[in-house]
């Protein structure tokens, strides 16, 4: 490859880079630093090495957090993924519906995390609940304040509501950017439904889907207010995710050392499940 | 003006931990400068990668080297450190 005759093009990245210096690079070293160290506040710190990671990677408490935000991220891709693609084939193309289905599927998006959660927590309320009371007046024992399984469905049917729209919209903007070239070939070819969703609508949304699954997968996995508003990560610990015991430990118990190690943990896990993902679909991509 | 930077705690392993990384994103710039492309090919994961893929490809394993290494085995890190360079040369080398 040729060499770069101008390199004073580098310093158009500069902005960009002193940004993500004050907003990300000084913050993650930070808590580098904090990693290391315990402290009792005012500002003095004491040298731990290592034991905030040994004690976190021995605590069932943090495995058990992991576990319950995988389950959950894997529980919520297999669903809003899907369920978004379907109704994307089915929003109109032309016409006036398709401003009104846009605007219908944008308006959940429009609505702050924690406003989400307070809705669905009345939403879900026995006594005064829309959904509380009228399941239990159906006969269906529902109590997501008591019952672990209820609090888990809760706070999936919420997440579902909230986020979809964004796999659709996503999906959307995939679809339209098909000619209608493809869908006539496809005609003439007397392909099948399912033909033209397999080899034309699913490639051409590879890569919208590609950021739709990156997208979802870590805010799902970093999800913290709508669950904390719901159920305040109960009933018992059933509904704990890692930022929620992160939050508990560093703002609560103002553990910062062993709260600093928790994160690097999960930023690590997060950057790799990230980058596996990223890569399989990439490849997938450039591979086909 | 006097800036404080007291409120990042920063000690002496750690600043050497981010300068070592400083110096490989240096070295990376430098490898680049005199032989640009970023060295495109496809190794035994089959896919293409470039230099600054093997460089996260190396960091990213080597932080879970130590990572396991802390929970399995203890806390003296320097057999640890010393598999991750073995890790990250095979990256280099083969991926």
């Amino acid at each position: 490859m040729e060499k770069t005759l101008n390199n004073k093009a580098w310093f158009l990245v500069l902005p960009v880079l002193v940004l993500v210096a004050f907003s990300a690079v000084i913050p993650l070293m930070t808590v580098v630093n904090y990693s290391v160290q315990d402290t009792f506040g005012n500002n003095q710190f004491f040298w731990a090495g290592t034991e905030w990671f040994q004690e976190l990677l021995a605590s069932s408490r943090f495995w058990a957090a992991i576990g319950r935000n995988l389950v959950f991220s894997g529980i919520i891709l297999a669903i809003e993924v899907p369920l978004g693609i379907l109704i994307a084939l089915n929003m109109p193309r032309k016409g006036w519906g398709v401003p009104v289905c846009l605007v219908l599927m944008a308006l959940p998006l429009l609505i702050p995390w924690n406003v989400v959660g307070t809705i669905w927590q009345v939403f879900g309320r026995t006594d005064i609940g829309l959904m509380g009371y009228y399941l239990n007046a159906l006969g269906i024992n529902y109590n997501y304040v008591q019952n672990p399984i209820d609090a888990w469905v809760t706070v999936i049917v919420m997440d579902v509501w909230h986020w979809t729209s964004l796999v659709v919209l996503l999906c959307y903007a995939g679809l339209v950017s098909i000619p209608d070239a493809f869908y006539q070939a496809a005609k003439i070819d007397g392909a099948s439904r399912w033909a033209v969703f397999r080899y034309i609508q699913l490639p051409k949304m590879q890569r919208v889907l590609l950021i739709a699954v990156l997208l979802r997968f870590m805010d799902s996995f970093m999800i913290y207010t709508e669950p904390f508003v719901v159920t305040g990560g109960g009933p018992g610990n059933s509904t704990t995710f890692l930022s929620i015991d992160l939050v508990k430990m560093a703002l609560g118990q103002f553990d910062l050392g062993p709260a600093a190690a928790m994160s690097l943990v999960y930023f690590l896990i997060i950057l790799l499940l990230s980058w596996v993902f990223y890569t399989v679909m990439t490849n997938y991509d450039s591979g086909r | 003006m006097n800036v404080d930077f007291s409120w990042m705690a920063w000690t002496w392993p750690t600043a050497a931990f981010f300068a070592t990384i400083f110096l490989m994103l240096v070295g990376m710039g430098v490898w680049e400068y005199v032989l640009p492309g970023g060295n495109p090919r496809v190794g035994i994961l089959r896919f293409e990668t470039t230099r600054g893929d093997r460089l996260f490809v190396s960091l990213l394993g080597s932080a879970f080297i130590h990572i396991a290494w802390l929970g399995l085995v203890g806390p003296n890190l320097w057999w640890a450190l010393a598999l991750s360079v073995v890790y990250a040369v095979g990256v280099f080398r083969y991926v």
